[in-house]
């Protein structure tokens, strides 16, 4: 059973997460499948950042307390953080190449480990 | 200025208006016993309406489930009004230009009916309204094929326009005493309840509009999965429910014709169902409840013009042929890739063209004989497939030409499909600003 690639070190693994738009969701996949980025996990999430939001509900202004975004984690090894980056850039961002207010952000954390569970691999092969 | 218009308007209900009250009550008696079967039928057909809104809305994505309510729901809106004010009169007056549509003053805004009694010992409001609930159906139709891709305020216009250039036309041929495919051959093209004037035309009218405004975005690479699927049974058991308003409410009486009706309704959905899992069953492994729901649609839709001349056994046959020609026609549009998004065209276009050809095959021997009678002597079942093909060819035919030329027209106007930003935030958000659910379900 390998440990760890001889390629990728553990020390090097990153995740990725981004907060978007939903309705950028489907571009943004697009792009990260154009670019060879084919292993994520998407999930709904509310949150609250610079933006602001105006809705209508029978006639009135109401501004909600929490904006329902995409939330998407992609672990990746150190070659491949570049790429993903960009091409989360380019596609999530509304409004043309500008962007607008609540398009959302990408952190980056330090992975320390990562196990494939059916069998038992370990490392930046497991990813 | 102002009092041009008025003036104007003025004139044009004058003109409209005619000689009112000299066709009052015709003295008629009320049959209670019919009357009150069709009031039950007028509800019932109604109740299919939210029921092709549950069935379509499920079936779309998450952000588009309140968008795609509503094109049935709007129908209701729209239909009912434009029903009062023109369609009864140019579907069920008396004919006009060359019989393309009827015309009658007295219907408008049904002011010369109010104390009308028809032959059949029922109200004629009562016959209005059922009708009027056909008219709303039938666009609300239409809406499948063109899913999750059209401007809420071009949709409105469309079926308003369609429902006076293609249904009351359609409508006043086949079924208006004086249509002339009502007079056609021996006994006339058979329809009962709406094979050629509902589901055919709207069937090839969302077949033709599909392939006017083109797929979806990302469809078919991208895979697009129904919301909820409850809801799609849901509206798929209310559209049985209903359709028993639909087909034995077109006896427009209480009695043994609408109790032969009822049963071929009943047995064809049955029949079309169970035809539905059992093909699905072979050719994928599983029987899907979607596939059972499309089953009883396609059986129920090629029931609709037989369900008044064919005896069991002839509407448990059209359910199964309807349902092995419907999957095998989904099956084709998956290969040429057309993007009828709810198979409208694919289960009421073809579904209703299996029943109004197919049904003659089966029609009960009484009615056969009758037919030999009125046409002095013989009629055979040949006779009446050429009367059939003939409508139904004349059907497909009109409800096409004229569906391309409203959407052709109408895009000169304004634009009918939505832009790639309202397609991705979705309908409810882009039309509505409203979303159908709190969190749930991803896309």
């Amino acid at each position: 059973m390998p440990i760890n690639s001889e390629h990728f070190n553990t020390k090097d693994m990153k995740l990725i997460t981004a907060i978007i738009r939903e309705t950028q969701l489907d571009k943004v996949r697009e792009a990260l499948i154009e670019a060879d980025i084919k292993r994520i996990t998407v999930c709904r999430v509310s949150g609250h950042g610079q933006q602001r939001v105006e809705e209508m509900y029978r006639g009135q202004i109401i501004v909600p307390d929490l904006i329902p975004k995409i939330k998407i984690e992609i672990a990746v090894n150190e070659a491949f953080v570049k790429i993903t980056v960009d091409t989360i850039l380019k596609s999530a961002r509304s409004n043309g190449p500008d962007g607008k207010v609540g398009d959302g952000k990408i952190f980056i954390t330090p992975l320390e480990e990562c196990i494939r569970i059916r069998t038992g691999e370990r490392g930046g092969s497991a990813i | 200025m102002e009092h041009i218009w008025k003036r104007s308007l003025v004139l044009l209900v004058l003109l409209l208006a005619g000689t009112t009250g000299v066709y009052a009550s015709d003295g008629a008696a009320i049959d209670t016993g019919a009357t009150a079967w069709m009031l039950t039928s007028t509800a019932l057909v109604l109740l299919m309406v939210p029921g092709l809104a549950l069935f379509y809305g499920g079936l779309v994505r998450t952000k588009n489930v309140l968008g795609t309510m509503m094109h049935s729901f709007v129908a209701m809106g729209i239909i009912s009004i434009l029903w009062v004010i023109v369609g009864y009169s140019m579907s069920f007056g008396s004919n006009v230009l060359g019989g393309w549509f009827g015309w009658n003053s007295d219907y408008f805004f049904l002011k010369g009916i109010d104390t009308n009694v028809m032959d059949a010992g029922v109200p004629e409001y009562v016959f209005s309204m059922f009708q009027g609930k056909f008219a709303i159906i039938t666009p609300a139709l239409i809406a499948g094929a063109i899913a999750e891709r059209v401007s809420f305020k071009a949709y409105c216009f469309f079926i308003a326009l369609w429902s006076i250039l293609v249904y009351d036309p359609l409508c006043h041929w086949v079924w208006a005493s004086d249509g002339f495919l009502f007079n056609i051959g021996s006994k006339g093209a058979i329809d009962f309840a709406g094979g050629t004037v509902v589901h055919i035309s709207a069937g090839v009218s969302g077949l033709v509009a599909a392939l006017y405004l083109g797929a979806r975005r990302g469809y078919p690479y991208q895979v697009i999965r129904p919301n909820n699927m409850v809801i799609v049974m849901l509206g798929a058991g209310l559209l049985w429910v209903g359709w028993f308003g639909f087909n034995a409410g077109s006896s427009i009486s209480s009695g043994l014709s609408t109790a032969q009706a009822l049963v071929a309704t009943q047995v064809a959905a049955a029949a079309g169902a169970l035809t539905w899992i059992i093909i699905e069953g072979v050719h994928q492994g599983k029987a899907t409840a979607l596939g059972f729901a499309s089953g009883i649609l396609a059986g129920l839709v090629a029931v609709t013009p037989a369900a008044g001349v064919v005896q069991p056994y002839g509407a448990v046959a059209l359910g199964i042929l309807a349902s092995l020609l419907c999957y095998m026609a989904i099956q084709l549009k998956n290969k040429l890739g057309y993007d009828d998004s709810l198979d409208a065209f694919g289960i009421h276009g073809i579904g209703g063209i299996v029943g109004a050809i197919l049904l003659v095959f089966f029609i009960r021997p009484s009615w056969m004989s009758e037919a030999a009678t009125a046409a002095g002597g013989s009629w055979s079942v040949w006779n009446q497939l050429g009367v059939q093909a003939l409508a139904v060819g004349l059907a497909v035919v009109y409800a096409a030409v004229m569906t391309f030329v409203i959407i052709f027209l109408l895009n000169k106007v304004m634009r009918f499909k939505s832009s790639e930003e309202e397609e991705m935030a979705g309908l409810d958000k882009s039309y509505h600003g409203e979303r159908g659910y709190g969190m749930l379900n991803a896309n």
